[in-house]
């Protein structure tokens, strides 16, 4: 394959790319952009070249080691629910913008720190970076089959061009938006839609290797099973070798973290706490997936290829060696993809620090205050796309330079063990609040000179000179310092060797500095803040403890040069109005000292935000006792909240149930005024009839004989009206309030029914409706007869009121069930209305569909009904599906 | 006046009824009679008294959607209303007056003053 051809399929993936992030920043909003599995691939970024190519490497060398790189991440996914949210949290709040940001704030917006977590963090990243250029480099030489040559000149090497595109992407996207807190949509899209790339390619190479070249993975197995040096490859070598796997799982573990491209994706570019659910689970699976096949390809590849070639590109030289070019070259924009995320996340990280930690705060700044606003934006994206091009261009640099033989695993190791050095800080001071600034400092520094000596050094030395006498006979020939063998302990590998001690030493100084130090004010402050993040989130601005004289006004104008006169108005406005201050506040209080410190620190880091702010103010110092006071009181002011809430949330509870109470109350009293409402009503009018014909017949002499009669009957019907009502009333009360005793005796029902019906027929005769009394058998129960009587002389003269004359016919059955009585009466009337039937049995109901021109009850029957069988523990209903007629059923228990 | 006065008397108590028609038809009026507010209604369709006598609980229509209906009848805003019931709260006279009878009375009642009442009111 020509070169050209292979730079064109490079150029048209880069352009794929471009336009992918193009596409995420213009559709910010999109769901495709806005999801946790967006969020799972970018954090994929961790697979870089070293696992994409490495990994067969130590896998074909060394066997199994190379999976202590994923276990790490893999123990650490887990615990993201906690630690990655607090982290976040912590982030979000305080609007940070990289790693060393973070620590910086974490001590107090320590400029020294933070500055020094950035050199840290280019000392370990350059050479990984550079590593990922050699891969790309020697990829491309493998597929244009061009290995013996070798370019004479940086503008002959494609890498170099492909490095140049690669910080021209970075810095495009990377430098949108001035504020680095900002998220990064067109990036972090582009970096998950390489890890699908990357993680598909693998997989099919994976698949082509066991089952198209090989019979399946015992095949390769078997064949692989019968060399010399298998058991070793596949086993531990006991318990040192077993320590080295701890040290190394532990480093991984922390670099899932630290790694700056790591704390960008996982962090930064985290716009919802809830996609770390998904995290958990799904990017454990994702590093499986792409370790399932590394040691087969890498046995394959040995079997296949033999130990002649470099067995970190046997992906590449396998699908060669059976001329499938087209499998090669996918493989190898797999690979492209794995570098050139990483080198993009990792460039724009560390352009950030620098710019920020860095560049800003030592050099800048006196300029800044004297620019514009426009061109302190303009200012800051050019040191950031600067710093960008820088890191990339050095990196190449020194891949160029070095063109040493390092492997791409151990360049890797040795990066994680430069970062690693930032983990006590980071680690023990998000839990510990007397973590101090000093101790991070120390700590760091002793930690890395200490990796200096016993991993970078001696691998300097080696690479350089060739020469091996430092690291077997140490330094002055003193065998105790031995580089890779410290004071004897000489079973680890470098890196774990290097990490054990360089970790140990950087706990115990940063520790012991930590205790012995006092620290200032500002560091407390921002200790507890930080440590107990949960519950100062509900205090924000409050929980920073300040003292001394501040201007509005200056704040403004400062806040102005960096984010221009009108976002500055805004950003104050709504500061003002979260804390309901005058808009014309004059002095500034530590709510708005520290809200101008953190709407700077996105744009210039934490460090630069707070001197640019001091240089405006009169700070006093404040005593330690002072913060801590400040701290203890805002806290027993939420914890007194929290009561006071709790507290306000029983009144309501109390204050719900007095409103039941009351509303019942009230439910009651209307109804009891409806009731004398209806009995007034009830009584006033037979009596109205009685006055009338009585005041008539007084006054008039002359009237006939008849109407004299009349008028007479009438008042007798009244008078009788009454006092069935009143007796009424009275027995309704009576039964109402458990006044009446039932006077339970045996009785035979039939009999009962029987006597009744005679009482009636006089009245149903009058009307011609026949009463029938259906079944006549005797059967003994119990039951007060007279009540028995009341409730069927209501059933059946409610029926017969409802009967048309002549063809009426009112049936009374019962039927003896199980344990119960079923009665009936029946009529072949009118039926109930619909509208009625959720009714009748309410006191004083009367329905307005009755024969009758008036009707002829108190509207109190069927109520009193109801009471009296409900007395003997039955029940009484309407049957509401007979509807020749209607149908009341009543039921009552016989045991 | 030489016309006979004409009333319509709505109410469902017959026993009622009987004695005000008696009374009214003493003193020369032509009497009405409904059992309710719809029957009252159809009544109204062929004559025009010049008064009504309204109860107001009944069946059907009661006796404020009656005067409702009856105010709404252009034929007859010379005719008074005048509502007898046994409803005497406070709240249910207002509730007729401001319906627009133009008397309330209450049960039980002094069949003589109910008569003055009713005269005095054609009079007027």
């Amino acid at each position: 394959m020509s070169n050209w051809s292979l730079f064109l399929i490079i150029l048209s993936y880069l352009g794929l790319l471009f336009y992918i992030a193009l596409w995420a920043e213009r559709n910010k909003k999109s769901k495709w952009v806005n999801n946790s599995y967006i969020y799972v691939l970018s954090l994929a970024v961790y697979c870089s070249a070293w696992t994409y190519y490495g990994s067969i490497g130590i896998a074909a060398d060394t066997g199994i080691n190379f999976l202590t790189i994923y276990l790490g991440p893999v123990i650490a996914a887990p615990l993201w629910i906690v630690l990655l949210r607090k982290v976040i949290r912590i982030s979000a709040q305080h609007k940070i913008s990289s790693l060393a940001d973070f620590i910086s704030l974490r001590y107090g917006k320590n400029r020294f720190l933070g500055a020094l977590v950035t050199i840290i963090c280019v000392i370990g990243i350059l050479p990984y970076l550079s590593l990922q250029l050699k891969a790309v480099s020697e990829t491309f030489e493998i597929m244009t089959q061009k290995s013996e040559y070798v370019s004479t000149s940086i503008f002959d090497d494609s890498t170099f061009y492909i490095a140049l595109i690669l910080a021209i992407f970075a810095a495009f996207f990377g430098t949108q938006a001035t504020d680095a807190s900002e998220k990064r949509r067109g990036i972090i899209m582009s970096v998950a839609f390489e890890s699908l790339i990357k993680l598909v390619f693998f997989l099919t190479i994976g698949i082509y290797v066991t089952f198209y070249l090989f019979d399946g993975t015992t095949d390769i197995v078997n064949q692989f099973s019968s060399r010399p040096n298998f058991d070793s490859l596949v086993t531990l070598g006991g318990l040192e070798e077993g320590f080295t796997w701890f040290f190394t799982i532990i480093l991984s573990f922390i670099a899932i973290f630290l790694l700056p491209r790591q704390f960008q994706v996982s962090v930064l570019e985290n716009h919802r706490k809830k996609h770390i659910k998904t995290a958990i689970w799904m990017f454990p699976l994702y590093l499986l997936l792409f370790n399932i096949f590394v040691i087969f390809i890498a046995w394959a590849g040995k079997l296949k290829l033999g130990d002649g070639v470099n067995s970190e590109y046997f992906t590449l030289f396998l699908p060669l060696n059976e001329g499938n070019v087209f499998l090669a070259i996918l493989v190898f924009l797999g690979g492209l993809s794995a570098v050139i995320s990483m080198v993009i996340v990792s460039s724009l990280a560390l352009s950030i620090m620098v710019s920020n930690n860095l560049i800003i705060p030592y050099g800048f700044l006196s300029n800044f205050i004297k620019n514009k606003s426009e061109q302190n934006v303009k200012n800051i994206k050019n040191i950031r796309r600067v710093a960008i091009f820088l890191i990339i261009i050095v990196s190449y640099a020194f891949y160029y330079g070095f063109s040493v033989e390092l492997s791409l695993y151990s360049i890797g190791l040795i990066s994680f063990v430069v970062i690693s050095q930032l983990a006590p800080s980071f680690f023990i001071g998000l839990f510990w609040n007397r973590g101090a600034s000093k101790g991070a400092i120390i700590g760091i520094i002793g930690g890395f000179l200490v990796t200096f000596y016993t991993l970078l050094l001696p691998f300097t030395i080696e690479a350089l000179t060739g020469d091996r006498s430092f690291v077997e006979n140490g330094l002055f020939s003193i065998e105790t310092l031995r580089p890779h063998a410290l004071f004897g302990l000489n079973f680890l590998s470098p890196p774990a060797h290097a990490f054990f001690w360089s970790i140990s030493v950087n706990i115990f100084l940063y520790i012991y500095f930590s205790l012995n130090t006092k620290g200032n004010y500002r560091e407390r402050n921002y200790a507890e803040m930080f440590v107990d993040s949960e519950n100062y989130d509900s205090l924000q601005d409050g929980a920073f403890v300040w003292k001394g004289e501040a201007y509005v006004k200056d704040i403004k104008e400062m806040l102005a040069k960096f984010l221009g006169e009108s976002q500055a108005q805004k950003s104050l406005k709504t500061f003002f109005t979260k804390y309901d201050q005058p808009a014309d506040t004059e002095l500034a209080d530590a709510k708005l000292i520290h809200f101008s410190e953190q709407v700077l620190t996105g744009t210039i880091g934490s460090a630069s935000a707070k001197i640019l702010i001091s240089s405006v103010v009169k700070e006093e110092e404040v005593s330690l006792t002072e913060v801590l006071k400040v701290l203890q009181e805002s806290k027993e002011a939420i914890a007194e909240s929290k009561v006071l809430k709790e507290k306000s949330q029983e009144l309501q509870g109390l204050t719900f149930q007095l409103k039941d109470a009351n509303q019942e109350l009230i439910e009651k009293d209307r109804q009891k005024d409806e009731f004398l409402d209806t009995v007034a009503h009830e009584l006033k009018t037979p009596l109205t009839g009685i006055r009338a014909s009585t005041e008539l017949l007084l006054e008039d002499a002359e009237m006939p004989n008849e109407i004299r009669e009349q008028f007479l009957s009438n008042m007798l019907q009244d008078s009788e009206r009454l006092s069935r009502l009143i007796n009424n009333i009275l027995d309704f009360e009576k039964l109402a309030n458990n006044k009446r005793e039932l006077n339970m005796q045996q009785h035979d029902l039939s009999k009962t029914i029987s006597k009744t019906i005679t009482s009636l027929e006089t009245a149903a005769a009058k009307r011609k409706v026949s009463l029938v009394q259906k079944n006549v058998h005797g059967i003994q129960l119990y039951y007060d007869e007279d009540r028995m009587i009341q409730v069927f002389t209501n059933l059946i003269s409610n029926a017969v009121k409802f009967c048309e004359p002549e063809v009426g016919i009112v049936t009374v059955d019962y039927k003896l069930g199980n344990e119960s009585i079923d009665i009936s009466v029946t009529d072949n009337g009118k039926g109930v209305l619909k509208e009625d039937q959720g009714l009748i049995f309410e006191k004083f109901y009367q329905s307005k569909n009755q024969n009758t021109i008036k009707p002829q009850g108190t509207g109190l029957g069927l109520s009193i009904s109801k009471q009296i069988i409900e007395k003997h523990n039955g029940k009484i209903w309407l049957d509401k599906k007979y509807n020749r007629g209607a149908r009341f059923n009543i039921k009552i228990p016989t045991v | 006046m030489n016309e006979r006065n004409k009333i319509l008397i709505v109410d469902d108590e017959p026993n009622i009824v009987m004695t005000l028609e008696y009374a009214f038809k003493k003193q020369d009026f032509e009497v009405f009679i409904a059992r309710d507010g719809s029957e009252a209604l159809e009544i109204l369709k062929e004559k025009t008294p010049n008064i009504i006598l309204l109860d107001v609980m009944m069946p059907k229509v009661d006796g404020y959607k009656t005067l409702e209906l009856i105010k709404q009848n252009e034929e007859l805003k010379e005719t008074k209303v005048v509502f007898l019931t046994a409803k005497s709260k406070t709240k249910d006279v207002e509730k007729g007056m401001s319906l627009g009878a133009d008397k309330y009375l209450t049960k039980p009642f002094s069949i003589k003053k109910v008569v003055n009442e009713i005269k005095e009111l054609i009079e007027s």
